[in-house]
């Protein structure tokens, strides 16, 4: 097991030094200058402004140099700055940074919370009329654009119950009850499609185990069905549910991403989508590099899970 | 794998779509997707009204004979605009998913093909690209390009394309080992016949599936880039877009949010059951290679 650690760590670093060089590539791939592009329509540029944004991007540089210093920069935290305020990239991420995560974990909390019962209640009652909507639910809800959702439930709301704050933020620390309101909508509109991805997994896999051999030599030394299933099948059938679980936090990253622009939600999104207008790409580059990392490292913990609950994987 | 994977000729087909029909999930994925694809084909001859065609009297009317889906805040049919919007919208998906089999495919076969340290990179490059998550990929390379559908089109071709490559590259391999490739091969025959002409055609069937999944996907994925305004730029009638504009008037007329987004959904599903139906019926041991 520490081996298949170790060499999962030397895995991890690679990717993530991967990553960072595509990412600091990405300012080099821009078709045409860099600079002119990034300053546009403004006005008042001067040779001595071209001259100094690329000296504060590294551009004089050769471009080996340019990465290093670059990714000396990233491991100490520091993104360089952004174009147009001249704030520190990683101040703004990191003021940005805890939204995107709320959101993220509570949609993360809901889908697990709504998906487990579904899988099981559809497992148990397979061939039934409650297995069959859950199948169907589950196909359709794979599908669901949830920006859409997203932009259903702010009518729904505004029409019916008008009172609830459906759109904007404010923090926990201030508000703990505003807060959870406003994020309530985008954590479930964002985490239906996950719902309908755990629970088909859940339900399938839950079957498999219902039909070995160990199942029904409980059944028949006489364990009540109850037991049989939360007992001695579930465990079992947690092993492929956690693989699809790390996949599916990828597309809750990207789901976040837009819903927040459906809410208005200051995250990572929103700064991402503004960078982007407006060129600034120093921090679209930190955007992507940090929500990349959380992504690699959650794949890091899930394959590292699957290991710990599933003796038989294998470590070579 | 098990088993030897399915090769579909022409003969075979006949008998293929009426197994096809008694899958109940994959036939309803075939007629949506045949929907979807005559909508956007057709789109022209279906709709009676131009897409920009604006009628400021007949504004945020609700659906009627006259206008199936309502009219928008510029007085213009919704019905005629989700029918371009398909040809728009479901054009992009399968432009990015060519683009992400050919390339993909291709990298995916010569490193199966030379094995060795051309394999590994490849094969790491790939995993690179994996690494991110699918809408960041995306935004970042149209950072670079800017907007529009054709910069649309290449970005999420360019976030496919390690899912080919890999998908290729499986099957490949153990085709390679197999009997009949290796006479071809003391035959005289050279790499790229025997890459393209013996075992590209027996990887045929996941890939099918693949690219079944992946349209769908990439219909989702266009649909939340013209979302945020990275995709399709006005005033061409991408369904992302027609969603997020309809957003300003939904208070007063929510006809189009709904159909424009209904629209999507009903198109990503489509690909996505035929793609399970295809699973199900092409290969039964498909189901571990493609997660």
């Amino acid at each position: 097991m520490t081996v298949y650690i170790i060499r999962r760590l030397f895995d991890l670093v690679f990717v993530l030094l991967s990553v960072s060089i595509l990412v600091f590539l990405m300012l080099r791939f821009i078709p045409g200058d860099a600079v002119a592009i990034m300053l546009g329509a403004n006005i008042d540029i001067t040779p001595e402004r071209v001259e100094a944004l690329r000296r504060q991007l590294g551009l004089h540089l050769p471009i080996h140099e340019q990465y290093l210093q670059w990714l000396y920069g990233v491991v100490r935290g520091d993104f360089g700055n952004s174009v147009w305020t001249g704030r520190p990239v990683s101040t703004e991420i990191t003021s940005r940074l805890p939204v995107t995560l709320e959101v993220t974990l509570l949609a993360l909390a809901i889908a697990l919370l709504l998906s487990f019962p579904l899988g099981i209640v559809a497992a148990r009652a397979r061939g039934g009329w409650s297995d069959l909507f859950v199948r169907v639910g589950s196909i359709v809800g794979l599908t669901l654009p949830s920006f859409w959702v997203g932009v259903l439930f702010i009518y729904a709301f505004s029409l019916y119950i008008p009172a609830w704050p459906s759109i904007g933020y404010v923090s926990f620390g201030s508000d703990p009850v505003g807060n959870l309101q406003r994020l309530l909508l985008p954590s479930v509109a964002v985490s239906l499609p996950v719902v309908a991805a755990l629970t088909r997994i859940i339900r399938s896999s839950l079957l498999e185990v219902l039909n070995l051999d160990y199942i029904r030599t409980a059944r028949a030394k006489g364990v009540q069905q109850r037991a049989i299933v939360y007992r001695h099948a579930l465990r079992n059938a947690m092993i492929p549910v956690i693989t699809v679980l790390g996949v599916q936090v990828g597309y809750l990253l990207s789901g976040v991403v837009v819903i927040e622009q459906v809410f208005a939600i200051p995250g990572l999104g929103r700064l991402i989508i503004g960078a982007v207008n407006e060129r600034n790409y120093p921090l679209v580059q930190g955007v992507i590099l940090v929500v990349t990392t959380i992504f690699v490292l959650v794949n890091l913990l899930v394959d590292l899970a699957y290991a710990w609950i599933d003796p038989r994987v294998e470590y070579s | 794998m098990s088993g030897v994977p399915l090769v579909i000729g022409l003969g075979t087909s006949f008998r293929f779509v009426s197994r096809l029909y008694r899958n109940r999930v994959g036939f309803s994925g075939l007629l949506l997707s045949l929907l979807v694809i005559m909508s956007a084909l057709f789109a022209p001859l279906l709709s009676s009204y131009g897409v920009r065609e604006q009628n400021i009297r007949e504004r945020f009317s609700a659906p009627s004979l006259e206008h199936p889906m309502g009219t928008d805040n510029f007085g213009r049919d919704v019905f005629s605009r989700v029918l371009h919007g398909y040809r728009i919208s479901v054009g992009i998906a399968a432009l990015a998913v060519s683009l992400a089999l050919v390339i993909g495919g291709v990298i995916g076969l010569v490193g199966a093909y030379s094995g060795g340290w051309v394999d590994r990179l490849l094969m790491r490059l790939m995993d690179v690209l994996l690494a991110f998550p699918v809408i960041l990929l995306a935004i970042g390379i149209l950072a670079l390009l800017g907007p529009g559908s054709w910069n649309t089109a290449l970005a999420i071709g360019m976030v496919y394309i390690p899912v080919f490559a890999r998908l290729a590259r499986g099957p490949a391999l153990s085709v390679l080992s197999w009997d009949y490739v290796m006479a071809a091969r003391a035959l005289g025959a050279r790499g790229r016949r025997i890459m393209f002409r013996h075992v590209a055609p027996n990887i045929f069937a996941p890939i099918m599936v693949q690219v079944s999944l992946s349209l769908s996907t990439a219909i989702l994925v266009e649909a939340a880039l013209s979302f945020l305004g990275l995709g399709t730029q006005p005033p061409t009638p991408s369904l992302g877009l027609m969603l997020s504009e309809s957003r300003d008037y939904m208070l007063i007329s929510p006809w189009t949010s709904v159909f424009s987004g209904f629209a999507i959904l009903l198109a990503a599903l489509g690909f996505n059951l035929l793609g399970d139906g295809l699973r199900d019926l092409l290969d039964p041991t498909l189901k571990d290679v493609i997660s």
